[in-house]
């Protein structure tokens, strides 16, 4: 009998569970989904930054991450990450007043103030950024 | 014990960092990667782009968020890789993935938004 202590690992005591425990069922999947996320929140600061990149070296580069951006495969790519991006902004929003208990005069916020707050920074920073950015 | 006392800060910057993707990351993603590719609205002129990338309080807010953001990459999937692939036991070799990957993107950014513009 092998002995070894393995610290992830404790086999003798728990079943070993199929790498696709997610799959099965909603609320699992949807946890899957929102953890996932990440890697397009990853992706569009890659993205940002070739935009940042194209726009410092001048208009013949710009152009070409225009191109780029219109590639069908890319803009595919984007509205999939689009999608993903605003799944982990509400997803955000939502669990924002189970992270933050706000007191104010000795009375606690009431978490749809807490949520709605979100949201409406939300939406004053996207009006803002593209303000600044279609000038 | 590192790993201990290093825990809480990178779970305060994977909580700014998801929220700062969260308010700034979807409205830049709409207009650059598809209201202009899809010519809904034509692209901003490269010298309008410049001069607003060029501004400090521009550099300082997309530094900011491109480091949170990277950050918050890091720490969610570094657990997505531990329970939805169960690669717990791949700790170390993750651990220095995700939050080298991170390091290396933000001193990339830091070089493109500080010295390069």
């Amino acid at each position: 009998m092998n002995a070894r202590y393995t610290e992830f690992h404790p086999r003798w005591h728990r079943p070993r569970m199929p790498v696709f425990w997610w799959a099965g069922r909603r609320s699992y999947l949807i946890f899957v989904i929102r953890e996932l996320s990440s890697v397009f929140v990853a992706w569009s600061v890659v993205f940002l930054l070739l935009l940042v990149h194209a726009v410092s070296q001048g208009g013949t580069q710009y152009q070409q991450f225009l191109n780029l951006s219109s590639n069908p495969w890319m803009l595919a790519l984007n509205v999939i990450a689009l999608a993903f991006l605003v799944f982990h902004a509400i997803t955000w929003f939502n669990l924002a007043p189970q992270a933050m208990v706000v007191h104010l005069r000795g009375r606690r916020v009431p978490r749809s103030a807490i949520t709605g707050a979100h949201y409406a920074g939300w939406a004053l920073l996207s009006a803002l950024a593209a303000w600044l950015i279609l000038g | 014990m590192a790993k201990r006392r290093a825990e809480p800060l990178v779970w305060l910057l994977f909580t700014s960092g998801g929220l700062a993707a969260a308010l700034l990351l979807p409205v830049l993603l709409v207009l650059f990667g598809l209201v202009f590719p899809a010519g809904w609205v034509p692209a901003p002129a490269q010298a309008h782009l410049l001069s607003l990338a060029r501004n400090p309080l521009t550099r300082v807010v997309l530094l900011g968020l491109c480091v949170l953001a990277l950050f918050h990459w890091a720490h969610r999937f570094r657990y997505t890789l531990y329970d939805g692939l169960q690669l717990k036991h791949l700790s170390k070799l993750i651990i220095v993935g995700c939050y080298g990957g991170a390091l290396v993107g933000s001193a990339l950014a830091g070089y493109l938004l500080l010295a390069g513009l």
